[in-house]
């Protein structure tokens, strides 16, 4: 089976302040994550601010450098020793598209500029091929690319112009599409437009995606494998049905709970937020012990083991047999 | 009561003018959680400006007023007229991005003072009567005197509300409080403002373009598109019993965990403001669209008791 | 493109000198720095539209190539600290690394060389036996500089935007990175600098002239200025000599400053293209 994505004790430190107090974070701390398939997915990477989500998907794309560990993207070698992969096959199998499309796009250049330079420069098309090309990879966003010729980002939607982005991206046919936050400037009621060509694209072309996200419901409806991540570690991982319906570590079962359901209320009772974030990343033990119904001893000293569950899943949680509970709102 | 007399809001631009917020005429209750949902760019944002005073340039109130249902120290209304005078003690405002309204040199509780305009005298008094108050939304005292950017944004989020409801106003408006948060922190935000709410009795303008959370926290909804009011009404009524087809539009649009059947976003875009426009400005994209609705614009009008709909086909929805 | 009133009055009266000291000449055929050339220290006539100085010279036409090659000087030198501080501030900010640090270092050398002292010292040192073109040549030497820092800075926060990654994974390079992606945004500084450039050439030389420390034999605004003092124009009633190149001086910066102000403004106001 082909390794779709696979990273092996991936570790991301930053350091902050100046002389006196300088703080370590761990942005990335061992993560291990392993997808094989022969057939294109869509890998959800689940978590809030602070996660260490958006970390992963840079090292991905080679934005980033990982201090330690190593990750490899169908059969590529990206990051750690010895990834040095040929930069055109690379950026014919991984191509990224960006959380804000008005940033993603110089206020200067026109939009199909990009496109242009993507089909000439990696496919090496020439200049008939590569309208075509541009053509093609319009229209299976719904697009005309007579209609995107020769303008600026300012005479787009946010929504269009996303699109755009997904189609430049389309123009090399990549095996993946690692997307950070795709929908998160979007209206909520406008997302669904461009997931749903998510779940197309897949079928089209082949696609895999790595949707980065901290919208839990729009996860659930287009991914195969979802992997929650709190403070730089992966809390659960495997079949996202699965998790997003049945979740077994507490802070999935938190963010489930969390999410502004049009169907079902919350309850009413006030719960304790977490505010010092980086004192969290310095953690000895499991990060989410301060804010874990279940805490005990163990969870300050000792880092949690993945737990493989019957369905297949990791759950990264001392008590991962404890956790078993249908979560109540989700009924 | 706050009433709504006829607001017609305008942007000058270099284009000209534009009316982002095109002729509302309500009257909303005291009391109640009345959330604004809309894509971005109908005028809800203005809407809540309007309603707030902050009217500089290049916004303009073209026509219209708005009565704010209590009196004034001089014992006459409070209108739009004299509402600044009133900031903070009686109408508060809670931006989107607490980052870029809050001075990054400059600690909070000294911007805050500093708004409120207190004398030297007042000042410890009126910090230990904040610290105190802080500190019974189960939030850490001490947030008050850090800078802003040593703060989390949710937790910055949180002390911006503090702030915001310290003089128990009257009127709240929060503009998109939450859309830049985790859902986890929303979550937290959403709920205090509800406990608060319901302890204070204010009237909370919640403007979000995410009906998920209309749905947990509004008591009535106003559902505007195109500078327009096309639905308006309880809550309950507006997301069950719905009478406009692009309400119908936005509830549908959402996926939901556990819920497989085929979700769709709503489709093409709203109308350009600087167009004539006539008839139902809705029509370019409405299922239910007939002739009638590209000549002639639905009026506002009160289908059921208290819930209002601007559409000629409310029977279809 | 939509000019502001502002704009507008600064490129006309930019034109008026540039068209003037263009054209004009070709009016003349004789060398207004010969001196004796006419009979010394005649009043305003026809004839001679400012009068004569004390050398014998026509002020009116002494002045139109005076204008003319402080213009010329100013330009010419814009030019070349435009082109050096882009080229240096553009690479150091968005290459980084090592190239960074030794330009920058260089950079900041001779950020920090009093340029002012310095020009005087060689002034005195060469004692007017220098030609225009050393002048120039100095002049460009220190007037990179500080540009050359503020670009690269302009560059180093555009460097971390988010289009200038969706340029990489469509395969540009580092050039067409610095010139597509970047250099349209650090272009409206350019030309404000640049405009700020000619004012600051035209002034350094006539201070430098004014002292003596330039070749005064040839007309500048400086040098003009200098013979007027050195002849006690103000004390001897022969106010046109005097008068006339400071008010030329005046309007000149006026019509630099409005002009880059201008351009600014109206730049503010328009980013990107609709």
């Amino acid at each position: 089976m082909t390794t779709v994505l696979k990273t092996e004790n991936l570790k991301k430190t930053y350091h902050f302040g100046g002389l006196v107090s300088r703080v370590k974070i761990n942005a990335l701390d061992d993560v291990n994550l392993s997808v094989e398939s022969d057939r294109p997915v869509i890998i959800s990477l689940v978590g809030e601010s602070g996660s260490g989500k958006t970390t992963l998907a840079k090292v991905m794309l080679r934005l980033v450098e990982p201090t330690a560990g190593s990750a490899i993207i169908y059969d590529q070698r990206v990051a750690g020793e010895g990834a040095k992969p040929d930069k055109r096959e690379f950026l014919s199998t991984v191509q990224p598209i960006f959380q804000n499309p008005f940033e993603a796009f110089s206020a200067y250049r026109t939009v199909d500029a990009y496109l242009q330079r993507t089909a000439t420069r990696i496919k090496q098309l020439n200049a008939a091929d590569s309208v075509m090309a541009m053509e093609e990879a319009l229209a299976s966003v719904g697009l005309k690319y007579a209609d995107v010729r020769g303008k600026y980002p300012n005479q787009f939607s946010g929504g269009e112009l996303q699109r755009v982005s997904i189609a430049r991206a389309l123009i090399l046919h990549p095996k993946i599409i690692i997307a950070d936050e795709p929908v998160s400037m979007i209206d909520a009621s406008l997302r669904m437009n461009i997931i749903n060509l998510f779940l197309s694209l897949k079928q089209q072309y082949n696609t895999s995606f790595l949707y980065i996200t901290h919208d839990l419901a729009t996860a659930y409806y287009v991914s195969d494998y979802i992997a929650v991540m709190y403070r730089g570690t992966i809390v659960e991982f495997g079949n996202a049905r699965g998790i997003l319906t049945r979740p077994q570590h507490p802070y999935t079962q938190l963010l489930l709970d969390s999410i502004a359901l049009p169907n079902r209320k919350w309850e009413r009772k006030r719960f304790a937020a977490s505010d010092i974030e980086t004192k969290e990343f310095q953690f000895e033990g499991c990060r989410f012990r301060n804010r874990c119904p279940l805490a005990e001893d163990i969870c300050k000293h000792q880092r949690p083991k993945p737990v493989v569950q019957e369905d297949g899943r990791e759950v990264y949680c001392h008590f991962a047999e404890k956790t078993n509970i249908q979560l109540e709102s989700i009924k | 009561m706050i009433r709504l007399n006829n607001i017609v809001a305008t942007y000058t631009t270099v284009r000209g003018q534009v009316n982002a917020v095109d002729g509302v005429d309500l009257t909303l209750p005291s009391g109640k959680i009345i959330g604004v949902a809309g894509e971005s760019g109908c005028g809800k944002s203005t809407l809540l400006k309007v309603i707030y005073g902050d009217l500089a340039y290049p916004l303009s109130l073209k026509s219209g007023s708005v009565q704010y249902g209590f009196d004034g120290s001089n014992g006459y209304e409070v209108t739009t007229r004299n509402i600044q005078e009133y900031w903070f003690k009686r109408i508060s405002y809670i931006p989107q991005s607490s980052m870029s309204s809050l001075n990054p040199v400059i600690r909070i509780r000294k911007q805050f003072i500093d708004f409120v305009g207190a004398d030297r005298r007042k000042k410890s008094e009126m910090l230990d009567e904040i610290r105190a108050y802080v500190k019974s939304l189960d939030l850490p005292p001490e947030a008050i005197d850090a800078y802003p950017h040593q703060l989390s944004g949710g937790m910055r989020q949180r002390i911006m509300v503090a702030m915001g409801t310290f003089f128990n106003p009257d009127i709240i408006l929060a503009d998109e409080p939450t859309t830049a948060l985790d859902v986890v922190v929303q979550k937290g935000i959403l709920l205090l403002l509800m406990d608060i709410q319901e302890q204070m009795k204010n009237t909370i303008l919640f403007v979000s373009h995410d009906m998920g959370v209309h749905h947990q926290i509004t008591h009535k909804m106003l559902i505007m598109y195109a500078a327009k009011v096309v639905e308006f009404g309880d809550s309950d009524d507006v997301f069950e019993a719905t009478l406009h087809p692009y309400t119908r539009m936005l509830t549908e649009s959402l996926p939901t965990i556990g819920d497989d059947h085929v979700r769709e976003g709503v489709a093409g875009r709203p109308p350009s403001l600087w167009e004539d426009l006539q008839g139902c400005r809705f029509a370019a994209r409405c299922p239910l669209v007939t002739a009638l609705c590209r000549t002639q614009e639905p009026e506002l009008i009160e289908h059921r008791p208290g819930h209002f709909a601007a559409c000629h086909h409310t029977e279809k929805v | 493109m939509k000019m502001n009133l502002r704009l507008k009055i600064g490129i006309i009266i930019l034109a008026a000198f540039v068209l003037g000291s263009i054209i004009l000449p070709f009016f003349n055929d004789v060398d207004p720095s010969q001196q004796g050339t006419y009979f010394k220290n005649m009043p305003i006539s026809g004839d001679h539209l400012l009068g004569t100085n004390s050398q014998g010279q026509d002020i009116f036409w002494f002045l139109v190539f005076a204008i003319r090659n402080s213009l010329t000087l100013g330009v010419t030198v814009s030019i070349f600290t435009t082109l050096i501080a882009s080229i240096v501030g553009l690479s150091a900010g968005y290459i980084g690394g090592w190239y960074d640090r030794i330009v920058m270092t260089i950079t900041d050398s001779v950020i920090s060389i009093p340029s002012f002292p310095i020009l005087i010292v060689l002034g005195a040192l060469v004692r007017g036996n220098t030609s225009f073109v050393i002048v120039g040549a100095i002049l460009i030497v220190f007037g990179w500089a500080w540009g050359a820092r503020t670009v690269r800075s302009m560059a180093l926060s555009i460097r971390e935007r988010e289009f200038i990654n969706m340029a990489r994974f469509s395969g540009s390079t580092t050039l067409e990175i610095i010139f597509n992606e970047i250099f349209p945004y650090v272009f409206a500084y350019m030309v404000v600098g640049f405009i700020n450039s000619i004012l600051f050439v035209i002034n350094t030389e006539a201070a430098l002239a004014v002292i003596g420390l330039s070749k005064v034999e040839i007309p500048t605004l400086g040098s003009i200025i200098f013979w007027a003092l050195n002849y006690n124009a103000m004390f001897t009633g022969q106010y046109t000599w005097i008068v006339a190149p400071v008010v030329a001086t005046v309007i000149l910066f006026l019509g630099l400053f409005l002009t880059s102000t201008g351009y600014n403004q109206l730049y503010a106001t328009r980013r990107g293209h609709s």
